[in-house]
């Protein structure tokens, strides 16, 4: 299902350093603490996955790295020339709102039917140019989503869990499609997701996150990690294991999250449901 | 000849109604895709302190209504932020808080014996030719500021945070939006009154919907609507001796019902390319 890493983008792209980072951002919302000190990277080239229990501060966290909220301490920074390609979480347009696929696709830029056409064929849905968007089924408009996420060429994806309201064997595809098209385009994507099996299978690196940053690193050693294994009991390795592929010949660039590990054995009381030693 | 036409105080409301429907329709399209119905009964019913602050204070009536909706629009805004309250109550407590103020207000005023019911209900048949410049002068600078804000607007009620990835800067525009929303109430009080005027922007672009394929024609068939509802409760006002302001409304609804008994193969459909 996943195929090797990019070869001819990835040449093109030899800057390698962060497209995002994130440096100590904290931020509070009416008293309460919703993201402690977190640092994270989105590297080039690289699926990076922001996993976490519900209301952990993903989306916040995305919504701070996207430039939508400011946080209160730490600093955002962005790669010069950074184009985003946003697909958020969910979009529900009001029925009253005549809008067709066509028309959604450009109310920020025109483009000609043909660009747009190839870029809805590109995500499998080209039959929908001219639907309206209200007739669409969860797994179209999520395609639409990506279409229109995909019109600027970005350099980054930036997704809020892209496979809500897909159904069950929508989703691996949707995900598919994805991993697909960061290897043709060579952009970094940035994705928040609670789906583990799926996302933590085409991920270079995952973020687990409960307002402050449990453990980072690539996918395997995240699961193995006990703070992991707190937040997601049920999870199991086999899984996991079944989607694995091999990845370790490229990616020797992320060494130094692995440092983040030490630093998680503290004991902070969080997120409901945890606290108990497993 | 035009002087002449404009002495006939019938042509004068049939021109100053028209101009408000055109404006007031596109813009009730947005008031009804972002839900904001009740937020521009909220704004208009803050007109009458407009029109007190304007009288006390010797001011063009029309400037003062203009500046205490935008005051007001901003107001809810930021009330709204605070969350405090669900919005539909906060909504409710500012429009009938403003409108009683605004009663009271010009009942107090010493000296001044207005018409109150003109200023609720509109007195479209006194609009004189100075009325008629103010209304086209509103008019124009709301339709101008509708078009230049269109695309963007239109991204921000799609989704408000993809349009702000995408660039548009919302704060900015949102403030066009209640700018926009206080010029048509100024424009439009002296037509339908400010207990109506969002009956003159939702009810036509309501009705246009069932017409429309893409947003713009539904804008465009909102501005059409409104003005035949204009000409239809004008001339059923004169007819049956009936208050101009309500018979407009009237007219719009009888047409929103017609428009929603038309058999659905009359209609083009969407999608049907």
């Amino acid at each position: 299902m996943i195929r090797k890493s990019p070869s001819q983008p990835a040449a093109a792209e030899i800057d390698a350093s962060p497209l995002l980072a994130a440096r100590d951002v904290s931020l509070e919302r009416a008293g309460r603490v919703i993201l402690d000190q977190v640092s994270v990277q989105v590297r080039p080239a690289e699926v990076t996955v922001v996993i976490g229990p519900n209301g952990a501060g993903k989306t916040s966290l995305l919504r701070v790295l996207l430039g939508l909220w400011k946080p209160g301490r730490g600093r955002v920074q962005r790669r010069r020339g950074l184009r985003i390609g946003y697909m958020p979480q969910r979009l529900q347009i009001e029925p009253v709102l005549p809008l067709s696929v066509q028309r959604f696709l450009t109310l920020r830029q025109r483009a000609p039917e043909a660009v747009l056409r190839e870029r809805l064929e590109r995500v499998g849905v080209p039959h929908l140019l001219h639907k309206p968007v209200q007739s669409l089924s969860g797994g179209e408009m999520q395609r639409v989503l990506l279409a229109r996420a995909l019109l600027n060429r970005p350099n980054l994806l930036v997704l809020d869990e892209p496979a809500q309201g897909v159904d069950i064997a929508g989703q691996g595809e949707v995900f598919k499609l994805i991993d697909d098209i960061r290897h043709e385009t060579g952009c970094g994507v940035l994705m928040v997701s609670h789906d583990l099996h799926l996302v933590m299978a085409g991920a270079d690196a995952v973020i687990c996150l409960n307002q402050h940053v449990c453990c980072t690193g690539r996918p395997e050693e995240v699961s193995r990690h006990p703070e992991y294994q707190r937040l997601f009991p049920e999870s199991d390795m086999q899984g996991i294991g079944v989607y694995r592929h091999d990845h370790d010949h490229v990616h020797d660039v992320a060494g130094e999250v692995h440092e983040h590990h030490a630093g998680c054995a503290h004991g902070r009381p969080s997120g409901p449901g945890g606290g108990g030693s497993r | 000849m035009m002087e002449g036409l404009l002495d006939d105080f019938l042509v004068r409301a049939l021109l100053a109604g028209l101009m408000v429907a055109a404006v007031a329709g596109p813009l009730g399209a947005f008031v009804v895709w972002r839900r904001m119905a009740y937020f521009g009964d909220t704004v208009s019913h803050s007109a009458l302190l407009g029109v007190a602050l304007g009288v006390l204070l010797g001011l063009n009536l029309n400037l003062m209504v203009t500046l205490v909706c935008v005051a007001i629009a901003i107001l809810l805004v930021l009330l709204q932020r605070r969350q405090e309250l669900a919005a539909d109550t906060l909504l409710g407590i500012l429009a009938h808080s403003a409108l009683s103020l605004g009663i009271v207000a010009i009942t107090f005023i010493e000296g001044l014996r207005v018409d109150l019911m003109a200023y609720l209900f509109g007195d479209i048949l006194a609009v004189g030719t100075g009325d008629l410049l103010s209304i086209a002068i509103g008019g124009a600078v709301a339709l101008l500021l509708l078009i230049v804000l269109w695309r963007p607007l239109l991204a921000l009620t799609v989704h408000e945070e993809l349009a702000q990835v995408e660039g548009v800067p919302v704060l900015l525009v949102r403030l066009g939006l209640m700018l926009l929303i206080a010029l048509v109430i100024a424009a439009a009080m002296q037509v339908v009154g400010v207990l109506l005027i969002t009956a003159l922007m939702i009810i036509p672009a309501a009705s246009a919907r069932r017409f429309a394929t893409t947003p713009e024609q539904m804008a465009i068939l909102a501005g059409i609507i409104g003005m035949l509802a204009v000409g239809a409760g004008l001339w059923g006002s004169f007819q049956y001796d009936t208050p101009t302001g309500p018979t407009i409304v009237v007219a719009a609804m009888l047409g929103f019902i017609l428009v929603h008994l038309l058999p659905g193969r009359l209609i083009p459909h969407f999608g049907g390319r």
